[in-house]
């Protein structure tokens, strides 16, 4: 999608106006003879942008640095010999602006001419015909006839790899996805070669752009020489609906468009969100909804009868579950054992507690991947990100803890670069080298001895500030062998405002309660927030949601704690309910998990049948994708963030909500007679009362579990879960697979 | 009074009459359909057809203007990368119970694929023929490229 113009609320600057013109930060213009009041410093692009006075342009974007090389947003200013252009003039006291004066309009008509030179004239089969910047100003400022009889000049397309497509003929050199590159995704992977009119974008060398925000330069184009590969042919812009929904595959909760045609969806682009994704979102998000279409969906509900599976009716489906599910509690509630993906809604989530806790049992539980539940008296009420996501830009100092930033939160791994370029200092303790592209503060390479080395940053710590360790942590932090690296990594996090981020891999490790101890312990001393990186899209909400075995709507204790995702597969139980998870890929040690499952009668939601479920599971649901259900994400700040469903169902698949509402229904759980997702969220908020509210700055540690400095061995490759294996969507997009970042040759991301 | 005169006269009745009479021995107009034809403009607009270039490529390159021109959504295309690496139509689907033959898909037709061919007359026996499929529609295209060719070039100068 081409960008809209900047929609940017009046500057910081703007209310000052009332004050006696000697305010040094104001300035007086005029544009168009309107006399406006305007932060010194600003450009004129700017000025008029927001006071929607619409200046041409393809280069500029409120997001990059400026470059004032298309000449499309020339305008006339008094006194100035020659138009200038609005994007690179810094507005100055008492210039009047003319933006429609005959001077503007004339030089913007002859740059769209010589723009237009070059520019083939393929708008019929160009993707970005009718969202086309230039497309559109043409009909502005072009003419109906070109005066151009010589050759027009073609360029080679480059191959950027699985998910760009490119027509280098049809490039204006706005510079906007190099520009890109340098200053978003911090390496610049596309470069101008060549001068004048023999330019060319391109990769320098022949490969692939690889960065997992790279999809971005597709909606930066301003034309269509960089287009949506997957989606290439596939719809024309004006002909699809844009409908808001939030993204499935992460805990930041960017804000997505997903464009729709005659039911199905074709392709997303970001909705613009200051406060959590900006103008960007991940290749994750954008390409990952290929994997709905996927020819493994499920179509219509199965049954195994001995042995065999058979396609029945929902009727008989669901009669054959409440049977499966009362046979194996006739004997006790403990013998079912129920799994949830962390990326489900939050009125799944909550309907399915429901569910399991209606039948006695308490042994629920979102955490799939986590191994590690020792300390978990000691979990926030939802494992969010110790401040808002916007708020990690202004962060002085941040350490992360056991994580694979770029890969497991691409939007928070770009806040935590966009805070080290202001300045922050940024430290890294991590089992492997991973890359970023910034200057780190300290880098610890810990390989197996996370625990250990995250002990020696905190004795680094308290020795920096002379102080006393709490009773707990002095066995983990003495005796350890603090280097220089280490001190460094607390210099970085004594900063204030700080931040100590617990990633996906530190949350998987074996020793995650010594890990959270020990950052709980640091983030105490050094006076910083403790925040987490939550596995799936809604982690936050299934903690709300009741969705753990030792705790129930609103972080309550229950009375007896039920058995976690580990142990209720290491003690089997006669009847498991899987609800949007393939076992071998989702859980940790999934494969040990599936003997568990195969013994037992295994009720299965899911959108897609795999050979795998097919031998574990009596029971197959066909469920919705996230494109076909309604319902809302908690993300990882605490926001509530509630869409409806975009796409049409597969065959006689079913929104998950609606499914467990029957399901409820013929369970006999009471008051479960919700006729839309939204009445299930209103029980929940009702039943969550205050608790709602989440702060994403109350998850600060209070236990005080102490932390032995044994390393336990888990290899890292099972730690770290590749960007594209996170879910099973994203597991299934043909693109996002044939990327080097899947291929596993850039694995860590380089 | 007048008006008593007009009415025992009959001289409107004459009047009127006396067009009929003429006309009785004027040549006839009436054409004895379907063995005589009236003629046809190059212009006219009945079936649909989708052309071909002489190599046998199809023209169409489903850019769907034809499709966001339709007034009355008569055509629905589905459009993906071809063979060839081209853009090209996986479905084209024209509903001819719902065209009212306005000619604007031809009309909006960046390299002449849709035309309108001069065909009139013809009827659906089953439900569901009134979809012009692709296949169909180039059928109808290759069937009588030669008469569109023409009309087209007879057309070729007024536009």
């Amino acid at each position: 999608m081409s960008t809209p113009a900047p929609s940017i609320p009046p500057a910081a600057g703007a209310p000052a106006a009332a004050a006696p013109p000697t305010d040094p930060n104001v300035v007086n213009v005029e544009v168009n003879g309107v006399a406006i009041k305007a932060r010194k410093g600003q450009m004129i692009i700017e000025v008029t942008d927001q006071h929607d006075v619409y200046v041409p342009r393809f280069c500029y974007h409120p997001k990059l640095s400026i470059a004032a090389n298309c000449r499309m947003c020339l305008v006339e200013v008094e006194k100035a010999p020659k138009p200038l252009p609005a994007c690179a003039t810094p507005i100055a006291e008492g210039m009047k602006i003319f933006t429609k004066s005959k001077r503007a309009i004339s030089a913007q008509k002859a740059t769209m001419e010589f723009l237009l030179i070059n520019h083939p004239l393929d708008c019929p089969i160009c993707d970005q015909g009718g969202e086309c910047e230039l497309q559109d100003l043409a009909m502005g400022f072009g003419r109906g006839v070109s005066r151009y009889t010589e050759r027009k000049r073609i360029v080679k397309d480059k191959n950027l790899g699985p998910l760009v497509s490119t027509d280098m003929t049809r490039c204006i050199y706005c510079t906007r996805c190099v520009r890109f590159g340098q200053e978003i995704a911090g390496i610049q992977e596309l470069g101008t070669t060549f001068r004048s009119d023999s330019s060319e974008i391109g990769t320098f060398i022949e490969k692939s752009v690889d960065h997992e925000l790279s999809g971005n330069i597709i909606d930066l184009c301003p034309v269509g020489a960089l287009n949506n590969k997957p989606f290439r042919y596939n719809a024309r812009a004006w002909e699809m609906v844009a409908k808001p929904i939030v993204s499935p595959h992460d805990c930041a909760g960017s804000n997505l468009y997903a464009h729709v045609l005659r039911g199905k969806l074709r392709r997303i682009v970001p909705r613009d969100n200051e406060a959590i994704n900006e103008a960007w979102i991940a290749d994750r998000d954008r390409f990952g909804c290929y994997g709905v279409y996927s020819n493994d969906r499920l179509q219509q509900p199965r049954i195994k009868r001995d042995g065999q599976w058979l396609e029945v009716s929902w009727q008989d489906a669901l009669v054959a579950t409440v049977a499966a599910l009362k046979t194996a509690t006739k004997s006790g509630g403990d013998q079912l054992g129920t799994l949830i993906s962390p990326s489900a809604t939050i009125e799944e989530q909550y309907l399915l507690a429901r569910i399991t806790r209606h039948l006695g049992s308490n042994n629920i539980d979102h955490r799939l991947r986590q191994r590690d539940f020792r300390d978990q008296v000691s979990d926030p009420v939802a494992p969010l990100l110790g401040c808002s996501i916007a708020d990690i830009d202004t962060r002085q100092g941040i350490l992360v803890v056991g994580s694979n930033l770029r890969m497991e939160v691409p939007i928070v791994a770009h806040r935590v670069r966009k805070a080290a370029r202001k300045g922050a200092s940024v430290a890294f303790l991590n089992p492997a080298e991973y890359e970023y592209h910034f200057k780190t503060a300290a880098y610890v390479t810990a390989g197996d001895a996370l625990v250990a080395n995250l002990g020696a940053v905190l004795a680094a710590a308290a020795a920096a500030a002379g102080r006393q360790l709490p009773q707990h942590l002095a066995q983990a932090t003495s005796g350890v062998n603090v280097t220089d690296a280490h001190r460094a990594a607390a210099t970085a996090i004594s900063r204030k405002p700080g931040l100590v981020l617990l990633g996906q891999i530190a949350q998987r490790h074996p020793q995650y309660a010594d890990l959270r101890a020990l950052a709980g312990g640091l983030a105490e001393l050094t006076g910083a927030a403790l925040g987490y990186l939550s596995e799936g899209a809604n982690a936050a909400g299934a903690t709300l949601a009741g969705a753990l075995p030792h705790r129930g709507v609103g972080g309550k204790d229950v009375q007896r704690a039920g058995l976690d995702a580990q142990s209720m597969l290491s003690n089997p139980r006669k009847a498991y309910i899987l609800f949007g998870i393939e076992p071998s890929k989702d859980l940790a040690n999934g494969n040990a998990a599936l003997s568990a499952l195969r013994a037992a009668s295994v009720v299965c939601f899911t959108p897609f049948v795999t050979d795998e479920l097919l031998d574990v599971a009596d029971i197959l649901l066909p469920t919705a994708t996230f494109a076909e259900t309604a319902g809302t994400f908690v993300n990882a700040e605490g926001l509530w963030q509630s869409f409806d469903a975009v796409a049409d169902l597969p065959g006689e698949a079913r929104p998950g909500w609606r499914v467990l509402r029957v399901l409820g229904n013929e369970l006999e759980l009471t008051a479960c007679d919700y006729r839309t997702p939204s009445d299930v969220a209103a029980a929940l908020e009702h039943e969550l009362g205050t608790a709602k509210d989440l702060e994403p700055g109350t998850t600060v540690y209070r236990g005080s579990f102490a932390p032995g400095a044994g390393a336990v061995g888990a290899a890292l490759a099972e730690l770290d879960v590749p960007i594209y294996a996170i879910d099973a969507v994203v597991r299934r997009s043909a693109a996002l697979q044939a990327t080097a970042l899947a291929q596993g040759g850039l694995r860590g991301g380089v | 009074m007048q008006n008593l005169v007009k009415t025992f006269l009959m001289t409107e009745l004459f009047g009127g009459l006396r067009i009929t009479f003429k006309r009785l021995f004027t040549k006839k107009i009436t054409v004895q359909y379907p063995e005589e034809k009236t003629p046809q403009s190059p212009r006219f607009r009945g079936l649909h057809a989708l052309r071909r270039y002489p190599n046998g490529q199809e023209r169409c390159i489903a850019c769907k203007l034809c499709e966001a021109v339709c007034p009355a959504l008569a055509i629905t295309i589905e459009s993906t990368v071809g063979p060839d690496g081209t853009r090209r139509t996986s479905r084209y689907d024209i509903d001819l119970f719902k065209c009212i033959y306005c000619g604007f898909c031809e009309e909006a037709c960046p390299v002449d694929a849709i035309v309108e061919t001069r065909i009139h007359e013809y009827h659906m026996e089953a439900r569901g023929e009134n979809i012009m499929t692709k296949d169909k529609l180039l059928a109808i295209g290759d069937k009588y490229e030669a008469m569109i060719a023409a009309d087209k070039s007879a057309d070729a100068s007024y536009r």
